[in-house]
């Protein structure tokens, strides 16, 4: 079976080291959002962080949750979903320094050299949503909104939404702070078999770049 | 005559439903793709997302946030007739679009691809889109929402009738092991499979093959039904599961979809539709009932017709 662990938030060093590569966590506390809008925003225009962000959580959810805004002036959140991770790698260090985040979640990991030298070195781990369309358990999870942040600026999907969390999850562990990847080791044990699934398969008439990689090659 | 308000109010529903409720084909194809998982990750994807669905249905609430591009999909019977013309069941869809992005809430993903812009409602230029069809013999409206992610999972090529079967093979390998690695197309999933047609339409009928027919679905045509299984094994073959771990559940189902091409090439499209499969189709009959059901029932005969005239046999 599969373990299963409850951090409370902030987590502590101690929480953080004793996560192992695929373990089953839950969260309790708050969680932030922030993707490209965000670290734009910050990191590029050099704009400030929201007061008391960094001691209220340091989780940084990649994430942009289906809300609306009711009349009574509260939010309405529906699902909560994780978005790709993998395309904000080259603000992970700046933004990790600046907020002295420890926990990132997101879709599908990173790269294994972000963990090493990003993450890992900061004391930081990854952790991955489930089958990526568990929208509605961690929709459950959210009890309330403590902030919204640019809303009007970066809109629902982009804003800084900081998010008070009970039994939130379940996320799984992808990287330690060793920066060994659940994701990279899994895709190797995939990696064994796929050449052998083109056996017997002949080649395309025409190739495409990508299957060379020198743009001066014809295709044909 | 059919109102205006009444197809407002069923592309709302829809909407509301699509987002929802999983459909009960796509729900027993992965419990079926589930019982024969042996791998201890993928399959804890797989019970997890089960679970997601019941608490989906029980709390009303989306089951992905990223509710994709929300789209139509319209079948207009010829004795159909409604007020407002044709611009106005776009307008009641626009409309409806716009509620229910409030409403359930769905996530406001529109937005200009250059200026990022957005009106907050997934409204916007070209947006939602509207596939038009029509059905001889009929004076209802079937209107079906495919809520759809937007980014991964897709790709087009032309192949050319020497590459034959294989090529066909390898273009769906490279499809989902590209974008299964990681799980990135949010496998296991509905595969649509479009063949022939010109590049647009190879497109469109992938996508529709994908996200308009429903587990247990063949092709009429006895051979194009036989790869769609031989396919369908293959995907599931390539010892990927749910989010790119070891495992065997990859493809729930795969549909192809054919048009008559040009004689020079065989343009190919997969898409891969999603652990939620979030579709819905509201029927509005001449009278004004709304009836609402989750196969799209697209691919008529009548769709699929290869003459010139058409004589339902």
């Amino acid at each position: 079976m599969l373990e299963e662990v409850s951090v409370d938030l902030p987590a502590t060093p101690e929480s953080i080291s004793a996560l192992k590569l695929g373990s089953i966590v839950y969260l309790n506390g708050i969680v932030y959002t922030a993707r490209e809008g965000v670290y734009e925003r910050i990191l590029t225009r050099g704009g400030q962080l929201p007061e008391g962000l960094t001691r209220a959580s340091n989780v940084n959810f990649h994430c942009s949750p289906a809300a609306a805004l009711q009349q009574d002036g509260q939010y309405h959140i529906g699902g909560v979903t994780a978005t790709a991770s993998f395309r904000f790698s080259k603000y992970l260090a700046d933004w990790l320094d600046l907020t002295n985040t420890k926990i990132v979640i997101g879709k599908g990991g990173m790269p294994t050299d972000d963990y090493k030298n990003i993450l890992a070195p900061r004391g930081a781990v990854y952790l991955t949503t489930v089958g990526y369309g568990t929208g509605a358990l961690l929709g459950r999870g959210v009890v309330g909104v403590e902030a919204v942040h640019w809303l009007d600026e970066l809109g629902i999907a982009q804003a800084l939404w900081m998010f008070r969390v009970k039994d939130f999850g379940p996320f799984l562990v992808d990287s330690d702070l060793q920066g060994n990847s659940l994701f990279a080791q899994q895709g190797e044990l995939v990696n064994k078999k796929i050449e052998s699934l083109y056996e017997g398969l002949k080649q395309p008439a025409l190739h495409r770049y990508g299957e060379t990689h020198d743009r001066k090659d014809e295709l044909m | 005559m059919i109102q205006n308000d009444t197809i407002e109010q069923a592309s709302y529903e829809i909407m509301k439903q699509a987002a929802i409720d999983i459909p009960a084909d796509y729900l027993s194809g992965i419990k079926s793709v589930a019982e024969k998982e042996s791998e201890q990750l993928s399959g804890f994807v797989i019970k997890t997302m089960v679970k997601n669905y019941e608490a989906a249905t029980e709390d009303r609430r989306p089951m992905c946030a990223d509710t994709g591009l929300p789209r139509y999909y319209v079948k207009v019977g010829d004795d159909a007739r409604f007020e407002g013309g044709f611009t106005g069941i776009e307008r009641a869809m626009r409309s409806a679009t716009a509620r229910a992005t409030m409403d359930v809430p769905l996530r406001p993903n529109r937005v200009h691809p250059l200026w990022r812009t957005e009106h907050n409602n997934n409204v916007g230029i070209n947006a939602p889109e509207v596939e038009w069809s029509f059905e001889p013999d009929a004076d209802w409206i079937d209107i079906t929402t495919v809520h759809k992610g937007g980014l991964f999972g897709t790709d087009y090529r032309m192949l050319f009738p020497g590459d034959g079967i294989d090529g066909i093979k390898r273009f769906l390998l490279d499809t989902l092991i590209s974008f299964g690695k990681r799980g990135l197309c949010c496998q296991p999933a509905i595969v649509g499979v479009g063949l022939g047609g010109s590049k647009d339409t190879c497109m469109q009928l992938g996508k529709q093959a994908a996200c308009l027919r429903i587990v247990g679905d063949r092709n009429p045509d006895p051979k194009i039904a036989d790869l769609e299984l031989e396919l369908a094994q293959i995907g599931n073959g390539i010892g990927m599961g749910p989010m790119g771990f070891v495992g065997s559940s990859m493809v729930v189902d795969l549909h192809i979809e054919v048009g008559h091409t040009h004689t020079g090439g065989m343009p190919i499209s997969v898409h891969t539709f999603c652990l939620s499969s979030r579709r819905a189709t509201a029927r509005i009959h001449a009278s004004g009932e709304i009836e609402y059901r989750t196969d799209p029932k697209w691919f008529t005969p009548y769709h699929r017709r290869e003459t010139v005239a058409w004589e339902d046999k």
